[in-house]
């Protein structure tokens, strides 16, 4: 029995050790998924950070100042076409909020099953004034002609500005709105 | 002192030949939002879409509430469609909580779900057909949908809001000789819709008022990220029940109907001809569906997840793929959920439609659009 519970109980230990997911267990990743985010990491390296590849989901953390070039990237050289999802995620304590862009293929019909996640971050501001604070991210209109409704979303709900956006206005929210953007962690719906 | 004016509410400049009209939000052809086109003479110039009158805060409700409880109200922004509208979240629920389903409550969830789009999508044609002037079209739909409405009775005990899908399977099981009831409604209801082709879609006048308005060619289909049916009527063939198989629907034999007109006629077709091949796949999922068996895996009664992740799932709507993104952070409650819903996608697609058509076109281009104002808001 003892024999048996060793080799678990080593296997953890190592685990923690490697910085990158991926190359922990290259046996069970999906080797279509494993290919796309290997042609990122050669072009990229240490800009971006792969933070998993699962079956039919790639996701690719990237800084702030490079996520423009990797979109364009993902857009000529992957045959990504369109934006199907822009996501806000209000991390407080990380004085960050997170925009995840889902981006999917038409054209190219063997990546018709993929989903790449574009996950970028931008800084957060205790008391926000959108559009005149630091919560500013590079606009990805000009590269997904998509994403224009989400990101106008995104600015209203999470007060991120998205510089380049030719069209910041709100779109779901009244034009008087002066509360905080209700979907940070610190706008409390309970008790409104 | 500087007196800031909010955007919606500056004044705009006035032009001796443009004129800034306002569609709704109380006009009946608009839906429950306002789209403000600008006209020259009978010409649209510009048009500004303002959805939000019916944003009810979905995605802030559900960081209060857990996986089981957030059910009833995530079906709210699509009442005719809610179990496509809870499909998404309940599978990513499943992932997240990694709970398997039984086979049996995968079929009963593949019927209920074309059952959904066939109900929404008569909803669409009865509001299509009314705004287009043609009240026979607005009847027929509104009453045959209803043996439909039944039979999701009969499933799931209520007429439009189910909340029938659960994390680990479907609420309850089928009612004895529910597939025999079924199959007889269905077959009825397949004969009832290929009778609208004469009244409707063979109509000359609806053909010379749909034809070659509104064309989006298939490169800014895809360009704008459009989808479900107003994709298929430019020409892409696409779709998720095919190209990326949830649940059962890879046991099943689908054909995907594809246009290429890309025009306001092309869009409203795909829809009804969708609906047959909804018929086709419940007579399908009827056949192969295991008679007997456990419909639900029973969860703990307030589940957590097991660790911090996320997970991005979408199925086919009645108007297109619709996304559901959880974050986790291993609580009781999602950390953050957004629903990524076709009309917001496709709305994308009106101002760019309705530059330079005629004022009166709009309807037949709007409604085409497959477009649900709720939905849109969330």
């Amino acid at each position: 029995m003892s024999t048996e519970t060793q080799p678990p109980d080593v296997t953890p230990k190592e685990k923690p050790t490697p910085a990158k997911k991926p190359e922990e267990k290259p046996v069970d990743l999906p080797a279509f998924e494993k290919g796309l985010s290997d042609k990122i990491t050669e072009k990229f390296g240490d800009k971006i950070e792969v933070a998993f590849v699962k079956e039919d989901r790639v996701r690719i953390n990237v800084g702030r100042e490079n996520v423009h070039e990797v979109a364009e990237f993902i857009r000529d050289e992957l045959n990504f076409d369109h934006v199907e999802s822009v996501s806000g995620v209000d991390f407080p304590k990380d004085k960050e909020i997170e925009v995840v862009y889902h981006i999917g293929s038409y054209t190219d019909s063997s990546l018709s099953r993929q989903i790449l996640v574009l996950a970028t971050r931008a800084q957060r501001e205790d008391n926000p004034i959108p559009g005149k604070d630091a919560t500013i991210l590079p606009t990805l209109r000009n590269i997904f002609y998509s994403v224009e409704f989400h990101e106008r979303e995104i600015f209203e709900m999470f007060g991120v500005f998205f510089e380049g956006h030719p069209d910041n206005r709100r779109l779901l929210l009244p034009e008087d709105w002066a509360d905080l953007p209700p979907l940070r962690k610190d706008f409390d719906s309970r008790g409104r | 002192m500087t007196t800031e004016i909010m955007p919606g509410l500056a004044l705009q400049k006035v032009d001796e030949r443009i004129m800034t009209l306002n569609v709704g939000p109380q006009h009946p052809g608009s839906g429950h939002m306002r789209i403000v086109v600008q006209i020259d003479g009978d010409y649209i110039v510009a048009c500004d879409p303002d959805p939000g009158y019916v944003h009810r805060g979905e995605e802030k409700m559900a960081e209060y509430r857990n996986y089981i409880t957030n059910i009833p109200h995530l079906e709210r922004p699509v009442i005719h469609d809610s179990c496509n509208v809870l499909y998404p979240y309940v599978l990513g629920a499943e992932e997240l909580l990694g709970i398997e389903v039984p086979e049996r409550a995968k079929y009963i969830r593949v019927i209920a779900s074309e059952l959904n789009r066939c109900i929404y999508i008569m909803y669409w044609l009865a509001i299509y057909g009314i705004f287009l002037g043609h009240s026979t079209m607005f009847m027929w739909p509104a009453g045959d949908r209803e043996f439909l409405i039944d039979l999701m009775e009969k499933m799931s005990g209520a007429r439009v809001t189910h909340a029938h899908f659960v994390p680990g399977g479907v609420r309850n099981d089928l009612p004895p000789n529910f597939e025999d009831v079924c199959l007889r409604q269905v077959n009825y209801f397949e004969k009832r819709i290929k009778e609208y082709a004469a009244v409707f879609y063979d109509n000359p006048i609806l053909i010379s008022r749909t034809q070659d308005t509104g064309v989006l060619s298939k490169q800014d289909a895809i360009r704008l990220g459009t989808t479900g049916s107003v994709l298929r009527a430019s020409g892409v063939d696409y779709d998720l029940r095919v190209k990326e198989p949830y649940d059962v629907y890879d046991e099943l034999d689908i054909h995907t109907n594809v246009m290429k007109e890309g025009d306001a006629y092309a869009r409203s077709r795909i829809p009804w001809l969708d609906m047959m091949e909804s018929c086709n796949i419940i007579r399908q999922a009827l056949q192969k569906m295991p008679k007997s068996g456990s419909v639900r895996t029973k969860l703990k009664p307030n589940p957590k997840t097991k660790i911090p992740a996320t997970v991005y799932k979408r199925v086919e709507s009645g108007r297109g793929s619709l996304g559901c993104y959880i974050v986790s952070d291993g609580k009781t409650e999602p950390y953050r959920l957004k629903l990524s819903v076709p009309s917001f996608r496709n709305l994308i697609a009106l101002p760019y439609l309705l530059k330079g058509e005629k004022l009166g076109n709009m309807p037949s281009v709007y409604w085409s659009l497959n477009y649900w104002p709720v939905e849109a808001d969330r």
